[in-house]
C-alpha cells in the first residue's frame, strides 16, 4: 500500500474543495492534496450548465462550468494537488484516508487536518415511497442532468417533473430546449421549492404548468413509464382521491430535495445533526473529531454555491491552522440552537476564546413570510438582529456575531414575522 | 433458429437453474428457456431471502420433506458455488395471549416435520438474544438453523455453473407451444425458434398452468399471483434485528416477517394479496402501511422512514394448493412442476433432485458424466477485502480501483465481469443484481449512468440499447448532439 | 393595446408588476417596488431577453460534450431558432475558456462561447 503525507487533505474537488483547498494553502499549508472520484475538478458544477452561479461571491452571473473552473484554477495556481479518479474508502479519527485509484492501487494519505467536501446527494422516489411500478424511465433530476449535459444521451420525450426545486425546474428547460415536451411540474407544497427566477425563466417562459400542493399518487408501466397519477393534497398533504388524474408520460424527474453525503463522516464515528444530515461543527467547520473539517453540502444543503464557497474557506483555512498548531485552542463552547420559526442553524457550537470570535450563523425559517426579524439571543441579550423583507424555507439566512466571552452557553437563533 | 437438445426447462428461476445445474452433472444436452432478460424469474428474486428448516410446513407433504433434505444439502451447495449465506436462526415471538396458545401447535407441527431442534424461549432468553423485540414479549420459539441467503445469487450461481458445464440458456425467449405428436413430446416452440426435444420440464412457476394447458395437463388447477411486498431499509438504520423474527401464522398467510439480510439491510415484509393480474408489480401505499404497523408490532423500534427501497415479489399460487410434481399422465416427455409457492428457494434444490430421480425411475437414461465441475466462484467483491487484498486486485486488474457505485463500493471490475460471465448481465438490473451496483441508498442516482455506459462499451452496443430489465424498458432515447455539420473552431 | 402581468426575477422578492402600452410603448407601469425592477419590467415588455445555456458536441476531447452559453442575453423568442444550429454544429478539441464557438449566433449579434476550456485528447 502507497504512504503519502500531506498537512491538508481534501475529499471532494466540487466548489466547496477546491475553495477549501485554495484557502488552506493561502493559510500557508504546506503540501495540500485534494482527492476526487470524478475524472475532473468541479463537481456536480461540471452539469449545472445553466447560469446564476457567482452573484454574491464574484458579483457577476457565471454558468456552473465557469464558477467552479475559477474555484480549480485557484486551487491549483495556490499549489494544490489533484488526484482524481480516486475513491476515499475509509476516514480514519487521526486524520489518514484511505482511497484507491487505478494507476495507483490503494493509498493511505497521512494527513494533518482532513476537509471533507463531498457534497449531497438526491433523494429518490422510494424515499417518499411513491407507490406504483418500478419502470424504467424514472430519473432524480441530477441523474438526467449528468447524462443529458455530460454523456450526451437524451433520458425521454414525454416529461414530468416532481418537485419544483431549482434542479427539477431548470431541467424542465434544459428538456424543453432539446425537444422535449414537459407535460407539468408537480409540487406539494402551496409554495415553489426553488427560485422565482427559475419559475419565470424555466417553466413560464415554456408553458410548462406548475400544480402547487398536488402530488404523484402512482407510477403506471411494467417496462418503460407510461404515465403517472397525481391528486390534490390536503393541509396534511394527504392526497385528495376524487382529485386523481393520469398524465402520460414517458419520463419521471424528481426533484425532490437533497441529502448530505456522509458515509465516509458517520463511519469514522463523528457526531452527525439529526436536522442536517450531516456533521456538527464549530466556526471553523471543525467536526467532532478535531482532525477533521467539513463544508459545503456536506454539512448542510445550501441552496447558493457562493455560499458553499465562502463557508469552505472558512473551513481550509480552518484546517491549515490546525495542521500548523495554531488554531485557537477553545476555552469553552458555545451552543447554537434553532429558536422561535427556525428549523436550523449552523454552526452549532462555538468554539469560545479570548479576544474578539467573529461568528456567522447560518440558518433556515421553517416557512416562507414576508417581512421578518432575525435575531440571536442569549438569555435576555440580544447578540445580533437584523429585518429582511421576505424569507423562505428554501433560502438560507444568516446573522453576524461576536462570540467573545459567551463561553458554554446558548445561543437561539429566532425568526419573527413583523408584520402580516 | 432451430435447435435440438435432450430436455428443454421452461423457465430460470429458482427451480428451473436448480434442474439446470443437476441435469449437468449427466450425459444429456439441456436448454433453460425464459421469457424474461435475466435468470431469477418473479418470485426466486422478490422474496424473503430466507432458507428454511421447514419447521412450519403442513406436516407430511412433500413441501415438508423437500425442506428438510434442502436444508441439509444447503451449507455444502453454498461452499461449491460460493453463494453468500448464512445461519442467523429465527425467533417467533408471541405478544398477546392468544398468540401463546398457538405455540405449542407450531411446536407440535415442528416435531411432526422432523425439525426437533425447536426450542420454546423465555421472555427474558428472547430479549437477551434480540433486545429490540416488543418488550411486551410473553414467550416463543427459537428455530435455529433457519437462514439467509442471497436469493438472486443462488439462481445465478447455479445458472453460472449449469452453462459452465453445458447447459445452453435461451433468454428473452418465450415459449409459444409444445408440438406433440403420438402423445410424444416432440418440440419447444419459442419466439426464438424451434427447439426439438424429448423432454419439457415445466419450471415456469406463476405461468406454469399455461405452459401445462399447451400439452392439456393443466387439470383441475390454476395459478394465481400472491403478491408480496417488501421495504428494505438502509443499512445504517439504528434497529436491526440478528435474527430472523417471524410473527405467529395465521391460517391464511405466515405473516410479516422482519430480518437482516445478508447483505446487511433489515428486509420487513411480505404482505399476501391475492391477485388476478400476473403482470401486476406495483407497490402500494395501504398494504406497505399494513407492513409497517404489523412489524412495528413485533420490533417496536424499527425504522421505515430509513427505507431505501420497496418491491413486490409474485409467489405463484397453486389453486387447490400443494407441491406437484411429476411426469404428465396424457403427453409422453412433459413434466410438470406446480405449487411451489412460498418454499421456492428452500425447496429448489431437493427439488432438483427429485426431478432427477424421476427421470430415473422413469426409464430415462442418465449416465453421470465424470467432467462435471461442481465449483463456481462468485466475483470477489472488493468491498469486502481487505486493504491488502484490495492492493493485489487493482494490481491485477486496474478496474478493480474505479469504484462505480459508491454506495455499496462496487467497482468496475465487478461490473464488468458480471457482464462477460457465463449467463452474464445485458441489462441495467442484471448488474445490480449480481454485484449490487445501485441496490445502496442513492438507489443507482450516482452509478446508473455509469453502469449503463459500462453496459454499452463491453457489449458495444449504443447506450439508447440498454434496457433496465424486460424487453422494452429503454433507459435512454438517444444522444442530444449526433455527429452533424462542423462548426467553425 | 396590450397587458401584461410580469413577475419581477431581479431579486426574491419577486414582484408582480403590471405593464400596459403598445409593442413599443408603455403606457403604465403598476406594482414594482425598485428602480430595477421597474427597468426589468419595462425590457421584460418591449423585447424579453434570455441568456442561453446549452452544450455542444466536441470531437477528440475526453467528454464528448462542453457547455457553452451566449456572450449577452438574445431575444427570448430567437432562443429554439439558436437551439437549432448549437444541435447541429461539432467543433475538435482544443478549446480554450470563453473562445468564441459561433460568432452572431442566429443573427443576433452575440456570440455563443465555452464556459470551460477542453483539452485535446
Amino acid at each position: 500500500m502507497r504512504e503519502m503525507k500531506y498537512d491538508v487533505a481534501v475529499i471532494g474537488a466540487g466548489p466547496g474543495g477546491l475553495a477549501a483547498a485554495a484557502a488552506a494553502k493561502k493559510q500557508g499549508a504546506g503540501k495540500v492534496l485534494i482527492i476526487e472520484r470524478d475524472t475532473a475538478a468541479g463537481g456536480i458544477l461540471q452539469q449545472c450548465i445553466h447560469a446564476g452561479f457567482g452573484l454574491t461571491y464574484f458579483n457577476e452571473e457565471l454558468t456552473g462550468p465557469e464558477y467552479a473552473g475559477r474555484f480549480a484554477k485557484r486551487a491549483e495556481e495556490a499549489g494544490a494537488e489533484l488526484m482524481t479518479d480516486t475513491m476515499v474508502l475509509k476516514l480514519s479519527e487521526d486524520g489518514s484516508v484511505v482511497c484507491s485509484n487505478p494507476q495507483s492501487g490503494v493509498i493511505r494519505v497521512h494527513a494533518g487536518a482532513v476537509v471533507l467536501a463531498m457534497g449531497c446527494r438526491e433523494r429518490t422516489r422510494f424515499n417518499l415511497k411513491i407507490p406504483g411500478t418500478r419502470p424504467a424511465g424514472i430519473y432524480t433530476a441530477g441523474t438526467a442532468q449528468r447524462l443529458i449535459n455530460r454523456q450526451n444521451e437524451m433520458v425521454g420525450k414525454k416529461i414530468v417533473i416532481l418537485g419544483s426545486g431549482d434542479i427539477g425546474m431548470i431541467m424542465a428547460r434544459r428538456m424543453t430546449l432539446e425537444g422535449a415536451q414537459v407535460e407539468a411540474v408537480v409540487e406539494i407544497m402551496s409554495y415553489l421549492a426553488g427560485l422565482t427566477r427559475n419559475k419565470v425563466q424555466c417553466l413560464d417562459d415554456f408553458g410548462i404548468p406548475l400544480l402547487l400542493e398536488h402530488t404523484v399518487t402512482r407510477i403506471v408501466g411494467e417496462r418503460r413509464i407510461e404515465g403517472v397519477w397525481i391528486a390534490a393534497v390536503d393541509a396534511h398533504k394527504k392526497p385528495l382521491p376524487e382529485t386523481e388524474h393520469f398524465i402520460a408520460c414517458d419520463t419521471l424527474l424528481l426533484s425532490v430535495g437533497l441529502l448530505p453525503e456522509n458515509e465516509l463522516t458517520r463511519a469514522a464515528g463523528i457526531v452527525m445533526s439529526p436536522v442536517t444530515n450531516g456533521p456538527e461543527v464549530n466556526q471553523y467547520m471543525q467536526t467532532s473529531c478535531p482532525a477533521v473539517f467539513a463544508c459545503g453540502n456536506v454539512v448542510h444543503v445550501n441552496d447558493l454555491a457562493d455560499n458553499v464557497s465562502t463557508e469552505s474557506e472558512l473551513a481550509g483555512t480552518a484546517a491549515a491552522q490546525y495542521a500548523a498548531g495554531t488554531l485557537p485552542a477553545a476555552e469553552g463552547f458555545a451552543h447554537c440552537l434553532p429558536g422561535r420559526g427556525v428549523r436550523y442553524v449552523c454552526p452549532q457550537h462555538i468554539a469560545v476564546h479570548a479576544g474578539s470570535c467573529p461568528v456567522r450563523l447560518y440558518f433556515r425559517v421553517l416557512s416562507p413570510g414576508g417581512k421578518t426579524n432575525l435575531r440571536a439571543v442569549c438569555g435576555q441579550q440580544i447578540l445580533a438582529e437584523r429585518t429582511v423583507l421576505r424569507v423562505s424555507p428554501g433560502e438560507m439566512e444568516h446573522l453576524d456575531l461576536d462570540a467573545a466571552e459567551l463561553g458554554n452557553q446558548e445561543i437561539r437563533v429566532e425568526a419573527e414575522e413583523a408584520e402580516r | 433458429m432451430y435447435y435440438s437438445t435432450d430436455i428443454v426447462i421452461i423457465g430460470a428461476g429458482a427451480v428451473g437453474t436448480a434442474i439446470a445445474r443437476e441435469l449437468s452433472k449427466y450425459h444429456v444436452r439441456v436448454m433453460v428457456v425464459d421469457k424474461r432478460d435475466d435468470v431469477g424469474g418473479d418470485a426466486s428474486k422478490s422474496n424473503s431471502s430466507i432458507i428454511c428448516s421447514g419447521f412450519d410446513c403442513p406436516p407430511d407433504t412433500l413441501e415438508s420433506q423437500l425442506c428438510l433434505s434442502e436444508r441439509a444439502m444447503i451449507e455444502q451447495v453454498v461452499k461449491e458455488l460460493d453463494v453468500p449465506f448464512r445461519v442467523c436462526g429465527a425467533i417467533m415471538p408471541a405478544v398477546t395471549q392468544q398468540q401463546m396458545d398457538i405455540l405449542p401447535h407450531i411446536y407440535e407441527d415442528a416435531y411432526a416435520n422432523h425439525v426437533y431442534d425447536v426450542e420454546y424461549v423465555s421472555p427474558e432468553q428472547i430479549l437477551k438474544m434480540e433486545p429490540e423485540i416488543n418488550p411486551d414479549v410473553l414467550g416463543g420459539l427459537y428455530i435455529p438453523r433457519d437462514a439467509v441467503i442471497d436469493p438472486f445469487l443462488l439462481v445465478v450461481a447455479q445458472a453460472e455453473n449449469a452453462a459452465e458445464n453445458g447447459v445452453q440458456f435461451l433468454l428473452n425467449t418465450r415459449v409459444v407451444g409444445i408440438s406433440v405428436e403420438h402423445g410424444q413430446v416432440q418440440a419447444v416452440e419459442t419466439t426464438g425458434g424451434t427447439i426439438r426435444t424429448k423432454y419439457v420440464i415445466n419450471a415456469a412457476g406463476l405461468f406454469c398452468d399455461e405452459i401445462a394447458k399447451m400439452v392439456d395437463e393443466c387439470d383441475g388447477f390454476v395459478v394465481k399471483p400472491r403478491k408480496g411486498q417488501f421495504f428494505i431499509l438502509d443499512k445504517n438504520t439504528p434497529c436491526k434485528t440478528s435474527h430472523i423474527v417471524y410473527p405467529i401464522p395465521t391460517p391464511e398467510t405466515r405473516g410479516k416477517l422482519l430480518l437482516q439480510t445478508i447483505h446487511g439491510n433489515m428486509l420487513l415484509g411480505p404482505t399476501a394479496e391475492d391477485l388476478e393480474d400476473k403482470e401486476d408489480h406495483s407497490v402500494t401505499a395501504e398494504e406497505l402501511e399494513g407492513v409497517e404497523r404489523d412489524c412495528k408490532k413485533l420490533v417496536p423500534n424499527i425504522r421505515v422512514q430509513d427505507t431505501i427501497t420497496q418491491y413486490c415479489g409474485l409467489r405463484p399460487n397453486r389453486i387447490p394448493a400443494g407441491f406437484h410434481i411429476g411426469f404428465g399422465k396424457k403427453t409422453q416427455g412433459y413434466f410438470g412442476i406446480s405449487g411451489i409457492r412460498s418454499t421456492g428457494i428452500s425447496t429448489s434444490l431437493a427439488i432438483a433432485k427429485y426431478v432427477v430421480k424421476q427421470f430415473q425411475d422413469a426409464g430415462v437414461k442418465l449416465e453421470r458424466s465424470f467432467t462435471f465441475q461442481p465449483r463456481r466462484t462468485g466475483i470477489e467483491k472488493f468491498s469486502e477485502a481487505s486493504d491488502p487484498r484490495r492492493a493485489e486486485l487493482i494490481a491485477k486488474n486496474p478496474l478493480y480501483g474505479r469504484v462505480i457505485c459508491r454506495c455499496e463500493t462496487v467497482t468496475e471490475a465487478e461490473i464488468v465481469e458480471a457482464i462477460h460471465r457465463p449467463v452474464g448481465a445485458r441489462t441495467v438490473d442484471a448488474v445490480k443484481r449480481r454485484v449490487r451496483a445501485g441496490t445502496g441508498r442513492c438507489q443507482g442516482g450516482f452509478c446508473g449512468p455509469k453502469v449503463i455506459e459500462i453496459l454499452a462499451r463491453e457489449l458495444r452496443i449504443p447506450a439508447s440499447e440498454i434496457e433496465k430489465n424486460l424487453a422494452g424498458s429503454y433507459m435512454l432515447t438517444g444522444q442530444i448532439r449526433g455527429e452533424g455539420e462542423q462548426g467553425n473552431a | 393595446m396590450r397587458q401584461q402581468e410580469i413577475i419581477c426575477t431581479v431579486c426574491p422578492m419577486g414582484c408582480h408588476i403590471r405593464v400596459t402600452g403598445s409593442d413599443d410603448q408603455i403606457q403604465s407601469l403598476e406594482g414594482y417596488t425598485c428602480r430595477r425592477g421597474e427597468q426589468y419590467a419595462r425590457s421584460e415588455f418591449v423585447c424579453p431577453m434570455r441568456t442561453l445555456t446549452t452544450t455542444v458536441r466536441v470531437e477528440n476531447s475526453t467528454e464528448p460534450l462542453l457547455a457553452v452559453r451566449t456572450a449577452g442575453p438574445i431575444p427570448k423568442e430567437k432562443l429554439f431558432d439558436c437551439m437549432g444550429l448549437i444541435r447541429t454544429a461539432v467543433f475538435h478539441a482544443p478549446v480554450a475558456l470563453h473562445q468564441i464557438l459561433i460568432s452572431n449566433l442566429g443573427g443576433t449579434g452575440v456570440d455563443l462561447i465555452s464556459c470551460a476550456e477542453r483539452k485535446e485528447r
